[in-house]
């Protein structure tokens, strides 16, 4: 056996980066959240103030609004994004010509940029360039301006997130639909299930490794969608689309309120690991005691 | 079962397809259209290309600088959390020592941290606390490739570690007892070896900084500006230079286009940390 002093050397630039970059970043964050810190305010030094901003968060209303539009789009985008997901995904079980081509093109959304995203759906929906607000008004007579209109900004926010991260989901869950055995649904058919029965009887129990892996991962991502919003529609009309990353990138961050800031970015990292992990939690707990 | 038929299955994958691909091929329509025409009734044909945009872009000096910045820090971070998170990966595998697992967990959860919440500690850190004398890290290439390693890192360390873990120690022990030293171990026989996953790790890692917009808009003002960051310049509420915004955006697509192709079986692994097998 070698010497584990060669382990360590392989390990100390990784733990030297990412302690700098990554862990003394969280620990700063969570000091400086206990204190009142503006530099650029009447007192410019930092105080202690306690709890101070973790009361102060509670009362806030432009953050719990953030904070309410994000659950929003998070639930309307993520639970879509599975049902269509899924619904391709069977859709892509079946054998037809040309096949692997729709399956690259359905792909190609995951690799584009989200800032790229935002801006390509900008160009399809800005009023007067935009070829979906000149054709619904032609057309069907309806104006859209997700310039001036808070349900149009949200909803085309929430299809562009479907447009980009579908592909996702489809993809994981045909991986899982591939790898399933075929006798219980045989099994099944003889016994006369119906779709809905086989469904939810027989596929779902077996691919909820796979779907919650993937809730898991949109989730997340969701949680922290940023850039193709802020290109969108920059949080607004007013504040009806400023999930809580863009409430940090432009409310926050640019107020030199860091202490107060702080506070807000503890919160936020705070709901999304636990969001995350009740969720995993619960999804995955029932299932093993009905195992067991 | 009931058989459809396979055209019309066909049919309904070239209408997603089309869903999936229009708004893509309307940023180019965008971008090869003249100022003046773009109020007009839009066009889904372009029968007269206008490629003053492009030659706009490709002469703006400091959008030149902006792609090469973006070219500099992609590859100089994918180059580097690829080698860094081998050498992890390469220790993980063959070495025991305490907290082994634990190290490894705790990468991820770098990982998982939305990016929006470590933009002011980064700034402060890197304003305050992070300097020689007058030298900062902020607004620097330097800066910027360390600072994508906290996401590309953990990833690296995430794909690489099955490849690693799969390679027979006994080639590792063959060769100690033929007298080579663990650098030549490490070089000669364990990278080659890997060298497929490794360039899979090296182009995902190279794409997520290549599309990164947030920590880029924060932490450079000028010097070390990327094209995403450019790309939003161009975008504010007294006037959008939409053929430029869309030129942009094209330009900043193409490289991860081509990269497409030639990682696209593995982008579902990548995207789900290797939790699902695309």
């Amino acid at each position: 056996m070698q010497s584990n002093k060669l382990g360590w050397i392989l390990l100390a630039p990784t733990l030297v980066i990412l302690f700098f970059f990554g862990v003394l970043p969280f620990l700063y964050v969570v000091f400086v959240s206990f204190h009142q810190w503006n530099p650029f305010a009447a007192s410019p030094e930092m105080i202690f103030n306690g709890a101070e901003n973790f009361r102060r968060i509670v009362f806030d209303d432009a953050f719990l609004s953030s904070l309410g539009v994000t659950v929003a789009f998070v639930v309307f985008a993520v639970l879509s994004e599975l049902i269509i997901g899924y619904l391709l995904a069977q859709a892509f079980m079946k054998e037809f010509p040309g096949k692997s081509i729709f399956r690259t093109i359905h792909t190609l959304p995951l690799i584009m940029a989200p800032i790229i995203v935002g801006s390509v759906w900008k160009l399809m929906t800005t009023p007067s360039i935009g070829i979906i607000p000149h054709y619904l008004d032609e057309w069907f007579g309806i104006t859209m301006n997700i310039g001036t209109s808070a349900p149009a900004a949200f909803l085309t926010i929430v299809i562009m997130d479907i447009w980009h991260w579908t592909p996702l989901v489809t993809l994981t869950l045909i991986a899982a639909l591939v790898s399933l055995p075929r006798d219980p649904f045989e099994q099944a058919q003889i016994d006369g299930a119906n779709k809905a029965q086989t469904f939810w009887h027989i596929t779902l129990p077996m691919i909820t490794p796979a779907l919650v892996a993937t809730i898991f991962i949109r989730l997340m991502d969701a949680l922290r969608t940023v850039d193709e919003v802020w290109m969108l529609t920059g949080g607004g009309p007013g504040s009806s689309t400023r999930f809580l990353g863009v409430h940090i990138f432009k409310e926050v961050f640019p107020k030199t309120n860091y202490g107060y800031g702080s506070t807000i970015s503890v919160i936020v990292l705070y709901l999304t690991i636990v969001v995350c992990w009740l969720l995993y939690v619960s999804m995955l707990a029932p299932r093993k005691n009905r195992k067991g | 079962m009931k058989k459809r038929n396979p055209l019309l299955i066909t049919l309904f994958w070239v209408l997603v397809s089309l869903l999936t691909l229009f708004p893509i091929y309307w940023l180019f329509v965008i971008s090869v259209k003249p100022a003046v025409q773009l109020f007009s009734t839009p066009d889904v044909i372009v029968s007269n290309p206008y490629w003053g945009n492009y030659t706009d872009v490709l002469g703006n000096r400091l959008l030149r600088s902006y792609m090469v910045n973006s070219m500099v820090i992609s590859t100089g971070n994918a180059v580097l959390c690829t080698v860094l998170g081998f050498f992890t990966c390469y220790a993980l595998s063959r070495f025991q020592f305490r907290g082994k697992e634990s190290i490894f967990f705790w990468t991820i959860t770098n990982r998982m941290a939305p990016p929006a919440v470590f933009l002011l500690p980064l700034f402060l850190l890197m304003t305050q606390v992070y300097r020689v004398e007058d030298f900062t890290l902020l607004d620097t290439r330097i800066g910027m490739i360390l600072v994508y390693c906290t996401f590309n890192l953990p990833f690296a360390i995430w794909t690489l570690r099955p490849t690693i873990d799969a390679i027979p120690r006994e080639l590792d022990e063959a060769a100690y007892v033929d007298g080579a030293s663990p650098w030549k171990v490490i070089t000669e026989i364990v990278f080659p070896l890997c060298r497929p996953g490794l360039a899979v790790t090296l182009i995902l890692t190279w794409v997520f900084a290549w599309n990164e917009y947030l920590l880029a808009a924060t932490l450079t003002n000028f010097e070390a500006r990327t094209l995403t960051t450019g790309l939003s310049e161009y975008v504010t509420t007294t006037g959008t230079e939409w053929g430029i915004m869309a030129t942009i955006s094209v330009f900043t697509l193409i490289p991860a286009l081509i990269v497409f192709g030639l990682v696209q079986k593995h982008i579902v692994a990548g995207l789900t940390f290797g939790a699902v097998k695309g």
